[in-house]
C-alpha cells in the first residue's frame, strides 16, 4: 500500500481533505458516495450484535432508560438498529419515521422522556461512528470520506426520530387535553326538558366555547325549557370567560330555553357586575338546589312527598 | 323571493325558505303587517330554520317587525333559529331583544296559546 501524507490536525474537517491549493480531489475509484455507503451498511451489519451490545451498554451506563426493563430496551434496540441501518442504506426516512412513532406510542405511556430517546439515538451513532474511526483508522482520507457518506445521513435520523417522538407526544398531549374537556362539560337531563350543566374547575375560552356549543345542541335535541347552569365548582372567572357566560344566556334563549345560573363565587359576582352584565338579563339563584326547585316552578312541576315515605 | 305566510287560526306562519335578500326582508314587512291587519291576527311566528346566517340587518328587521305588530295589539315569536346561528349571533351582539323566541313551530305555537290564554 502506497504510503500516503496526511496532514496533522487534531480534529478532521472538510477542510482538510483539500491539498493546498483547494482543489477538491477526486474521488478514487470505489469511492462514489454510493459506494462508499453500501460498504459501511456492510460494515454496520457485520458487526451488528458487536455494536448493538455496546449501544445497550452504554445506555445502561448512562441510566438512559430506566422505565423499561433490560430485555425490552435489547428488543426495542435490535429494531432500531435494523431500522437506523436500513435508513442509511436505503436513504428514504418514511419507514424510520413510522417506526418512531409506533415506538413512542408504546414507550410514552411508560414514562420515557423526550430527553432519554434522543439520548440514545445520539449514543448510537456515536458507537457507530467510533467502530468506522475504528476500522479506517489507517487511513484517514478514506475515514473522511466514510464519514461524509455516514454524517448527514445519521443527523438526519436523530432529526427524524426525536421528531417522531416529539410529534407523538403531541398527538397525546392534545388527545388527553380533548379528553379532560369532554369530561368536564357533560349536560345532563334531569326532568323534562330541563337540562343541568355543572361545570367544575377552571375555564379557558376554548372550554367556554365548547360548552356553549354542547348546551345550544342539547337544547336542541332535548327540547329544553330551563336550563340550570351551576358553576359553584369555578373558582374564579376573567372578563372574557364571563363574557361567554352571558351570551351562553343569550343564545340558549334565542332557542327557547332559559338559563339559571346558580353557585356564583363573591369573586364571580364581582366579576360580573365588574364588566356591566345586566343583572336583570341574567336569572341567578344561589345554590344548585335552589336553581332546580326554581326550574321546576318555571316547568310547572310541583315535587311533594309521598305519604308512604318513611 | 317570496316569504309564503300561512293562516293558523287566529295565528300567521311566515316561513323563510333560505337566504333572504335586504328586498325580501322589507317586503316581508310590508306584507306581514298587511296580513296581520286583513286577518286581525293575535299572533304571528316566523320560522327562520331554513336560514344559517343571520345578519345585522335581519335581525334589525326582525325586530321592527316584531315592533310594529305589538303596535297591532298582536305578539310575534321567532322559532326556529339554528344552534350555530345563534351563537355567531350572540357574539356579534345580535340578541333580539325585546322579541320573544322558541325552539321550533310547535313551541311558538304553544308560547302564543299560553301568552292569549291568559289574557282572554
Amino acid at each position: 500500500m502506497a504510503k500516503r501524507e496526511v496532514v496533522t490536525t487534531e480534529e478532521h474537517g472538510s477542510d482538510d481533505r483539500r491539498p493546498r491549493g483547494g482543489v477538491p480531489e477526486a474521488p478514487a475509484p470505489g469511492e462514489a458516495p454510493s459506494d462508499l455507503l453500501r460498504e459501511l451498511v456492510a460494515h454496520l451489519r457485520q458487526n451488528r450484535n458487536q455494536l448493538r451490545e455496546e449501544w445497550v451498554n452504554r445506555i445502561a451506563e448512562t441510566r438512559l432508560l430506566t422505565a423499561m426493563s433490560k430485555e425490552e430496551i435489547f428488543a426495542e434496540a435490535t429494531s432500531v438498529y435494523d431500522s437506523y441501518v436500513e435508513a442509511l442504506e436505503t436513504e428514504t426516512f418514511e419507514a424510520l419515521q413510522n417506526y418512531a412513532r409506533n415506538l413512542s406510542e408504546r414507550i410514552i405511556p411508560r414514562g420515557v422522556e423526550t430527553h432519554e430517546v434522543v439520548g440514545i439515538v445520539l449514543l448510537l451513532r456515536d458507537v457507530l461512528a467510533r467502530s468506522l474511526f475504528a476500522k479506517y483508522q489507517t487511513d484517514f482520507r478514506k475515514l473522511n470520506r466514510i464519514l461524509d457518506a455516514y454524517e448527514p445521513a445519521a443527523n438526519r435520523i436523530a432529526n427524524t426520530v426525536a421528531v417522531g417522538f416529539v410529534q407523538e407526544r403531541e398527538r397525546v398531549i392534545r388527545q388527553q387535553q380533548e379528553a379532560i374537556r369532554e369530561l368536564s362539560t357533560p349536560v345532563l337531563q334531569v326532568r323534562e326538558r330541563l337540562l343541568i350543566l355543572p361545570i367544575i374547575g377552571l375555564i379557558d375560552p376554548q372550554r367556554a366555547r365548547q360548552l356553549t356549543e354542547q348546551l345550544l345542541r342539547g337544547i336542541r335535541t332535548t327540547r329544553a325549557k330551563v336550563v340550570v347552569i351551576d358553576i359553584t365548582g369555578v373558582a374564579a372567572m376573567d372578563v372574557t370567560v364571563a363574557n361567554h357566560l352571558v351570551q351562553t344566556v343569550e343564545a340558549s334563549r334565542l332557542l327557547g330555553a332559559t338559563v339559571i345560573v346558580t353557585g356564583l363565587s363573591p369573586e364571580i359576582a364581582q366579576t360580573l357586575v365588574t364588566i356591566g352584565v345586566d343583572l336583570g338579563k341574567m336569572n341567578t339563584v344561589g345554590d344548585l338546589q335552589g336553581g332546580i326547585e326554581q326550574a321546576e316552578r318555571l316547568l310547572g312541576y310541583k315535587v311533594s312527598a309521598l305519604s308512604e315515605a318513611r | 323571493m317570496e316569504v309564503p305566510i300561512l293562516k293558523q287560526g287566529e295565528f300567521l306562519i311566515a316561513t323563510f325558505q333560505a337566504a333572504l335578500s335586504d328586498q325580501d326582508l322589507e317586503s316581508l314587512r310590508r306584507g306581514l303587517l298587511q296580513q296581520v291587519v286583513k286577518f286581525r291576527s293575535r299572533g304571528v311566528i316566523v320560522d327562520v330554520t331554513a336560514m344559517d346566517v343571520m345578519d345585522s340587518f335581519a335581525s334589525r328587521t326582525l325586530r321592527e317587525i316584531a315592533h310594529m305588530i305589538r303596535l297591532r295589539g298582536a305578539e310575534t315569536v321567532i322559532v326556529g333559529i339554528q344552534p350555530e346561528v345563534a351563537f355567531a349571533m350572540v357574539q356579534l351582539g345580535l340578541t333580539l331583544e325585546g322579541v320573544a323566541a322558541a325552539l321550533d313551530l310547535e313551541e311558538g305555537l304553544a308560547y302564543l296559546i299560553e301568552k292569549f290564554k291568559n289574557i282572554d
